[in-house]
């Protein structure tokens, strides 16, 4: 294999090319999974518990059948496989069974003529409950008290922590430092509803066009409901519009599926806003406990933590959020001596699963607010207290992996303290910049200014041991005279930029300016899960090895047909290059009618599971650090904040495509602004209260401020181009920094996040 | 029923109506045209933005009925042929479009925008978007590519 070649085709690593899907999406061309549309095609619906914990007693589906425009009505019983599904565990039913275990939990499926026709057949189906008590208290769970909701018990995982000694570390402290903190549960609200388009094929399989993150569980999961061969079941993303976490987990694939098997019929279905409230899984709401001791100088000496993280009616992918909160449990810091266990449990409330920073931003929000509070006991500025303590390259994690890339933690804190701060209100106030806007609630009477920071942690890649690999093929070809080459890869973009940046590795890699993506799918192998911030690194990384395998074979090509050592050659802005005799021709000549096509498996290095027991091991395969400063304005009088200002510092390793990084630094902070001061899903005994957009809030362009970010490029040798993982680190930093800014600015100890009117106001 | 409505210059007939219907639907599942994005159906988000006689409106909010004999102006309709209308070229180039779904919501927002006031500060263009929710750009880019368009505008 020839080392990479670095080339200067327009359009490589390191540019902002233009997203080859930009132009069709402003012009509004772009198929999503909800705009798809088949002859013939019939509207999929979904019958759902309205309670949280209820026996079935009975179902009669025998009025909606009876209505005009109605081809099927399914229940479990029509299920033709297994009847369970999931990420890590097969605990959830297609279909209810005689239980449900959380409100919206699925029950009956109506296949029918247009929307309407199937909204009424739901009607018209009778369940029979009886309603149980739902259990509805993690903490509880973790004591064992409550209903057994699957068998085992409700504990999906319980990960410990210990390192150091933590008698002496005690007898060290001179300042020890408590405190809980609660998390409320958030949602991913991407804006593309969960929808797709399943439709039967001649050879008895099915074909489904969806909106997800993960093409390849996804067909494991459906393959095995449907009781057929994978082969049988061929996946196609659709357009995708966001996911941050909530597509990782199935919503309606099984659904339409088992509907267009029954009914040989296209089958589409479309949740709409309150239904995707219930169809998908939400970030984990959690309770922290925490104690930090330090010496009267600062320095960190150990940190004990008891984390509980509500993983409700299904485990989903609760065993990971519990890993991860666990091994970042306590942040970006140098701590010898730590404590900590970590719980996820089953309740009736609503799933959690995956959203972006995944038990990153619970602990993150915990071990902020603790250094904030230790600071003050020390009468130390707290960010002079985080700087001391910050790892390096070097450092050792709680769970005994040493860091072994950059960790530019004290100088990402360093960045975000020296932008200029906004000039402070004049007397002279416009009221599109209060709190309150235009509502014109203030011109600056009882509004307090705070000034807050954070700095987070995450890990990159899948972790624990995982098989964690993607798959590329590339096929190289001349067409119309010019070289061009074509990816195919089963990863999802979801609004990332991840076929633009295969397009930019293939163009650095082999000097081809003509890159087609082909549309992702299960002909090819599996491209693994686009979360974890990790398909720039892991498809990237198949990219680019694709790339060295076409490369050697057009050397050897071009090699037997000028007759030079195949050592002696090299590819270079598209041309062949032979060290005596310079440039020997280009792709063109070399290839002439013949197509190079490779496909290649990459994996990133392997990680290795935790002892169960210590929670030792070298889990994370890579960190990625970022640090927010905010600046807040605050209404006392009536509780209202708004964030005048946001800062960011990141490392990225290489700024892959500068203008998408900045995209992601952006979007994940505004998601951690909006946990901060806006965004709960707002459960009373297990049912969600706020199901809609009028009530579940996310941040509008009024609410987020002018953000200044600085990039650090500090390559990780481990990682293709030496790039970092960017769309998590930026979630994690930003809700901390903020909330610390509202106590800097009232003086209040706000130990829950979101922070509400009524935490600011008192009534 | 029959509704009969001039959409992007072009008298169009849907059949078979039921009342119920929005106009945002009509579009997407009877007209061919899906530009118009149902991300919540309650007039929270913007992404289905349109014109209805040159007024935008969000067509989830607008039952098919009232846009009977009614001119509608959907983001399909702004660009002239291949050439984007530049508002559709400041959001590409600026970075403003990440998984798009809110951005033929934000195009026309800001078309109409443009239209009214000519260099909007960006006060004021933060008050006539603030009805197009965006998750995944943090609305940075966007003020970008507003910017943008009314320098490209305007000359």
């Amino acid at each position: 294999m020839t080392e990479s070649v670095r080339t200067t085709t327009a359009g490589g690593v390191g540019t902002s090319p233009q997203r080859p899907d930009g132009a069709l999406k402003a012009r509004g061309e772009f198929a999503y999974s909800s705009d798809l549309w088949h002859e013939d095609m019939i509207w999929g619906a979904t019958l759902r518990s309205p309670h949280p914990h209820a026996r079935i007693l009975r179902v009669d589906i025998t009025e909606a059948l009876k209505l005009p425009g109605v081809y099927a009505v399914l229940t479990h019983a029509d299920v033709p496989g297994t009847n369970l599904y999931g990420l890590e565990h097969q605990d959830q039913p297609v279909l209810a069974v005689d239980l449900v275990r959380y409100q919206g939990e699925a029950i009956a499926l109506v296949g029918a003529d247009h929307p309407e026709t199937a909204r009424r057949a739901l009607a018209r189906i009778t369940v029979e409950y009886e309603v149980l008590a739902p259990l509805t208290d993690s903490q509880a769970a973790v004591r064992g008290e409550g209903p057994e909701l699957h068998p085992g018990g409700n504990v999906v995982r319980h990960v410990p922590i210990r390192r150091g000694d933590m008698a002496a570390a005690r007898a060290l402290a001179d300042v020890v430092v408590t405190g809980e903190y609660e998390v409320g549960m958030q949602d991913q609200a991407f804006l593309g509803p969960e929808s797709g388009l399943a439709v039967p094929a001649e050879d008895g399989g099915i074909d489904l066009f969806v909106a997800t993150q993960w093409l390849h569980v996804d067909q494991r999961q459906v393959a095995s409901a449907l009781g057929m061969p994978m082969d049988k079941v061929r996946l196609t993303l659709a357009g995708v519009g966001g996911a941050f976490g909530g597509r990782e987990d199935l919503s309606m694939q099984v659904h339409a599926c088992l509907l267009a098997r029954y009914t040989g019929k296209p089958v589409k279905m479309v949740y709409n806003r309150e239904e995707s409230f219930f169809g998908h899984v939400h970030r984990h709401p959690a309770t922290l406990r925490y104690e930090h001791g330090a010496t009267s100088d600062g320095r960190l000496v150990f940190v004990q933590a008891a984390i509980y993280l509500d993983g409700g009616a299904y485990a989903s992918s609760t065993p990971a959020v519990v890993a991860n909160a666990a091994t970042l449990g306590v942040g970006p810091y140098d701590v010898a001596n730590v404590w900590i266990d970590c719980w996820g449990v089953y309740t009736n409330n609503p799933p959690c699963g995956a959203m972006r920073g995944f038990g990153a931003v619970q602990a993150g929000f915990a071990y902020e607010s603790q250094m904030d509070k230790l600071a003050a006991q020390l009468g130390i500025d707290p960010v002079d207290l985080r700087m001391f303590n910050a790892m390096a390259e070097g450092s050792v994690m709680p769970t005994g992996q040493v860091v072994d890339s950059a960790a530019p933690v004290a100088e990402l804190l360093r960045l975000v303290r020296d932008r200029p701060l906004p000039p402070v209100p004049t007397d002279d106030v416009d009221i599109r910049t209060m709190p309150g806007g235009v509502s014109n609630t203030t011109h600056g009477e009882g509004v307090v200014r705070g000034v807050g920071y954070a700095v987070g942690i995450k890990n990159v890649c899948f972790s624990e041991g995982f098989d964690d690999y993607s798959t590329a093929r590339l096929r190289l070809e001349v067409v119309g005279d010019e070289p061009s080459i074509m990816v195919h890869t089963a990863a999802a973009e979801v609004g990332q930029g991840l076929i633009t940046i295969q397009q930019q590795i293939v163009r650095t890699e082999l000097g081809v300016r003509h890159v087609t993506i082909h549309p992702a799918d299960t002909g090819v192998g599996n491209g693994g899960s686009s979360s974890a911030s990790r398909q720039t690194y892991v498809t990237g990384g198949a990219v680019k090895a694709a790339c060295e395998a076409v490369r050697a074979r057009v050397l050897s090509l071009a090699a037997a047909k000028w007759g030079v050592p195949r050592r002696e050659l090299s590819l270079v802005d598209g041309k062949l290059v032979a060290e005596r005799d310079g440039v020997l021709g280009d792709l063109v000549d070399v290839l002439g009618t013949t197509v190079v096509e490779e496909t290649t498996e990459w994996r990133h290095r392997a990680t290795e599971a935790l002892d169960p027991v210590t929670g030792q091991g070298n889990a994370h395969v890579q960190y990625g650090f970022a640090a927010h400063r905010a600046v807040v304005d605050v209404d006392t009088e009536l509780g209202l904040v708004r964030v005048v200002q946001l800062d960011c510092a990141q490392d990225v390793g290489k700024a892959m495509n500068p203008q998408a990084v900045l995209g992601q630094i952006h979007g994940g902070s505004a998601q951690g602004l909006g946990l901060a001061v806006m965004e709960e899903i707002q459960i009373v005994d297990g049912k969600i209260r706020n199901p809609s957009f009028t009530d579940y809030l996310i941040p509008t362009i009024l609410d987020m401020p002018p953000m200044s970010v600085d990039v650090l490029e500090l390559a990780d040798p481990h990682a293709p181009y030496g790039l970092r993982g960017v769309g998590e680190p930026p979630t994690i930093s930003s809700t901390p920094a903020i909330v610390s800014a509202i106590r800097a600015a009232t003086g209040l100890a706000l130990t829950r996040t979101p922070v509400r009117p009524e935490h600011i106001t008192g009534t | 029923m029959r509704l009969n409505v001039t959409v992007n210059g072009e008298q169009r007939t849907a059949d078979d109506v039921w009342e119920g219907e929005s106009l945002l639907y009509v579009l997407r599942e009877r007209l061919g045209l899906p530009g118009s994005k149902n991300a919540c159906e309650q007039g929270e988000c913007g992404s289905c933005t349109v014109y209805l006689d040159d007024t935008p409106v969000c067509a989830c909010l607008v039952a098919a009925g009232q846009a009977e004999g009614r001119e509608v102006r959907t983001v399909e309709g702004l660009a002239d042929g291949d050439q984007l209308d530049p508002v559709q070229e400041a959001f590409v180039s600026a970075g403003a479009v990440q998984c798009g779904f809110c951005t033929p919501g934000l195009i026309v927002a800001t078309h109409d925008l443009l239209r009214r006031v000519h260099r909007p500060s960006d006060e004021e263009i933060r008050e006539s978007l603030a009805g197009n929710l965006c998750r995944c750009t943090g609305y940075e880019k966007i003020m970008d590519a507003v910017r943008l368009a009314a320098q490209r505008v305007q000359a």
